[in-house]
């Protein structure tokens, strides 16, 4: 039987277009201390080291775990880096909850970065790939149409995206960590320049720089802290990028990865047993389609949650509360910062954000064409 | 903590250039061969994990396409690591320990010949400080070799016996990219690449994918009437600037070794990673392998320099002998970093 595993420190710099204060160590050592203080540890506390961040040529610093051993305290400690797409924050907290849960390591400090100001990400995204057509328009161009399918799917409401963008940047501006500060209006977002129809320039997620830590015990330690976050559920979940009859606007590796974690942490009605979720969207429509992918809605139906308002800090299903990656996007780390924020909720310490009474929570990450995901449920109770 | 075994080993010959077009025919061959090996498909497997690196075809997500080399439909339970192979299998062990599943299949891949492998290594510097030196990896292991030599640790005639006896070794091995009788006095006639370094001081650089399947317990057994028990494996690393350690020795493979239970027995063999002649003499100091050990037999890293999975191989080598009744109790180790910083260490068993 698994080792219970709890969250006891989390930290997270303030995320900018450009954080030209530091350097990468200082990035990662930001956010290291803060979730060292918070866990009321010290470096020699910490047993092992997990890391994860988006590909090295971002920054230009082949697995660059080996640099910034130094800035995060790993000489004579294991150090392990994973890299799993887009997901890699999500599935980087989940490689240490794992870890602990199979009693290698009693405390585990885990974190995630990436310095966009660094390089240009959308053009690293559309590399010419041998015997592959050329994408040469980064995430959103390989999206549009998959969003397109959705709408035409769904018959969704065209504002739909515009009303996730207002929403989570509303949420934003009540974090202070996060990217993007934007009062903005239904009609600013629809005014905003049309990029890759449907997705507007208001609706697409910022290029951030930014790191984020957590501190992961066993049960041993859980006590260091009175409002430890337990992890209740794990999974990571892949498909192939092209198949025959694939579904990418609502993808079987993301129904059975949610599934794997509802069982594990016996969830039966999502809807009704989760009190808020920190879900990976970076283009705005993917709130309604991840609702329907992670069983919030049946299918068709997760526009008509949106443009109700449920997805608001007081609606009945709480999504992306600290204003998601529509308001914040270090690649490398956006997964990791849905973990932590929703192991936050569930230790009451999410401030302006903070959803009331929230006991458990979801967060979760995906990468690649819609096809690598990563999931856990945290709640306040073991 | 439970009983995880390697249970079957698959991999492409080392060679200077694997005529693959792209990362599913380099994977493809090994994953469904080790997979074969056991009488399982990818439906059977519970955990998928690979190890490579972007900078070796030099775009960004390359290992994305690798997964288009498996069978993920039904959607598979699956990571990467941005690590050699050898750390994909630990990511594997430690999942196997949550429960819940029995199998596992580890690969990774490298296609070396795509560029100038110690030009791109210079890249695991401090992009501050050092790369702008253009500190190439055969200059950082002359650093090192060089210290040997000033502490009087070895001499470039040590380094050269090691070279012998390891190309001697990879005549028996099909898949070793460099072979042969050397004489130790012509190789010290060789000019120097690096001084002290020589040609054959140094590794080839070669193309491989190599694959392992693992397996809990009881199913362990099912599949192999002697599996490869990993008795203890475990990681550590070092301070990354080079003049804040000390090159001669190796104090985290120490630890691994220590924490992964190398003293609780003798050992009849061990494959190290050590690309370079003089890295072999470090680490059996370091870990305390003396005389009596057989050190790769498969003639190791100085035959066959696969980068991303030349890890990964020791571990296949090792357990291959161990299937096979040729080994009781051995030691794999793969290496991570310039100048032997990060190391890794398991101890496999037959019984």
């Amino acid at each position: 039987m698994a080792e219970p595993c709890a969250v006891i420190g989390i930290g997270q710099t303030k995320h900018r277009e450009s954080r030209r204060d530091l350097s990468i160590p200082g990035l990662v050592r930001d956010a290291a201390i803060r979730a060292l203080q918070d866990a009321d540890m010290t470096w020699k506390d910490i047993d092992s080291i997990v890391i994860g961040t988006a590909p090295d040529m971002f920054e230009g610093v082949m697995m660059p775990e080996l640099w910034l051993s130094d800035a995060l305290g790993a000489a004579g400690k294991p150090i392990f880096r994973v890299h799993t797409a887009g997901s890699v924050g999500g599935s980087t907290a989940v490689v240490a909850a794992h870890l602990i849960q199979g009693g290698v390591h009693g405390k585990v400090l885990t974190l995630a970065f990436e310095k966009q100001s660094e390089a240009n990400a959308m053009w690293a995204l559309s590399p010419a790939i041998p015997f592959q057509p050329q994408l040469v328009a980064g995430a959103g161009g390989y999206f549009a149409p998959l969003i397109r399918s959705y709408i035409r799917r769904a018959d969704a409401h065209p504002d739909t995206g515009c009303m996730v963008a207002v929403k989570d940047r509303q949420h934003g501006l009540l974090n202070p960590n996060a990217h993007l500060h934007l009062d903005q209006t239904l009609e600013q977002v629809k005014a905003s320049p049309m990029l890759w129809d449907p997705i507007r320039f208001s609706e697409t997620c910022p290029s951030s720089d930014g790191a984020v830590a957590m501190v992961l015990v066993n049960k041993k330690h859980a006590g260091r802290v009175k409002n430890p976050a337990w992890v209740r559920g794990t999974s990571v979940r892949t498909e192939r990028t092209f198949f025959a009859g694939r579904d990418q606007v609502n993808p079987a590796a993301g129904k059975l990865c949610a599934k794997d974690v509802y069982d594990e942490a016996g969830i039966r009605n999502p809807l009704r047993e989760i009190d808020c979720a920190e879900v990976y969207v970076p283009f705005s429509w993917f709130e309604p389609m991840w609702l329907e992918n992670l069983g919030f809605a049946d299918e068709g139906e997760g526009w008509k949650m949106t443009m109700e308002g449920k997805t608001k800090i007081g609606g009945e299903m709480p999504w992306n509360m600290s204003g998601g990656v529509m308001c914040t996007n270090p690649i490398g780390a956006s997964g990791m910062l849905r973990f932590a924020e929703a192991a936050r909720q569930v230790r009451g310490t999410a401030e302006r954000h903070q959803v009331d009474g929230a006991k458990v929570a979801l967060g979760h990450a995906y990468g690649g064409g819609s096809q690598f995901f990563a999931m856990w449920i945290v709640s306040s109770e073991r | 903590m439970r009983d995880v075994a390697i249970v079957s080993f698959s991999q492409l010959p080392s060679v200077k250039a694997i005529d693959a077009t792209d990362e599913p025919e380099l994977v493809q061959p090994v994953t469904s061969d080790a997979m074969k090996q056991v009488g399982l498909t990818q439906d059977d497997i519970g955990f998928t994990c690979s190890g490579s690196t972007d900078y070796l075809p030099g775009r960004p997500f390359s290992f994305v396409a690798a997964v288009d080399g498996l069978k993920a439909t039904p959607p598979i339970r699956e990571s990467h690591v941005e690590m050699d192979g050898a750390f994909a299998l630990y990511e594997a062990w430690v999942r196997l320990m949550h429960g819940d599943i029995d199998t596992a299949l580890v690969f990774s891949f490298g296609k070396s010949s795509l560029g100038s492998v110690p030009d791109i290594l210079n890249l695991q510097n401090d992009p501050y400080y050092v790369q702008p030196l253009g500190l190439d990896s055969i200059s950082a292991a002359a650093l090192q070799a060089q210290a040997m030599i000033d502490a009087g640790k070895a001499t470039e005639r040590d380094f050269a016996e090691v070279v012998a006896r390891s190309r001697k070794s990879a005549i028996d091995n099909p898949n070793a990219h460099i072979k042969g009788e050397l004489s130790v006095d012509e190789m010290l006639e060789e000019p120097y690449i690096s001084s002290p370094l020589r040609k054959s001081f140094c590794p080839p650089v070669s193309d491989s994918a190599a694959a392992v399947v693992l397996a809990v317990g009881d199913r362990a057994k099912e599949l192999v009437k002697r599996p490869a028990w990993i008795r203890g494996i475990d990681h550590r690393t070092e301070p990354h600037a080079l003049g804040q350690r000390d090159l001669t020795t190796s104090p985290s493979s120490a630890l691994a070794a220590e924490k992964a239970g190398l003293g609780h027995g003798s050992v009849d063999l061990a494959e190290l990673h050590a690309p370079f002649a003089h890295q072999e003499i470090i680490l059996r100091e370091a870990m305390g392998l003396g005389g009596d050990v057989n050190i790769n037999p498969s003639g190791g890293a100085l035959s066959a320099n696969s980068l991303m999975t030349a890890g990964l191989i020791r571990f296949g080598e090792v357990a291959s002998r161990i299937l096979s009744g040729g080994a009781r109790r051995a030691l794999a180790h793969t290496t991570n970093g310039v100048c032997l910083q990060h190391n890794l260490v398991a101890i496999l068993e037959g019984e």
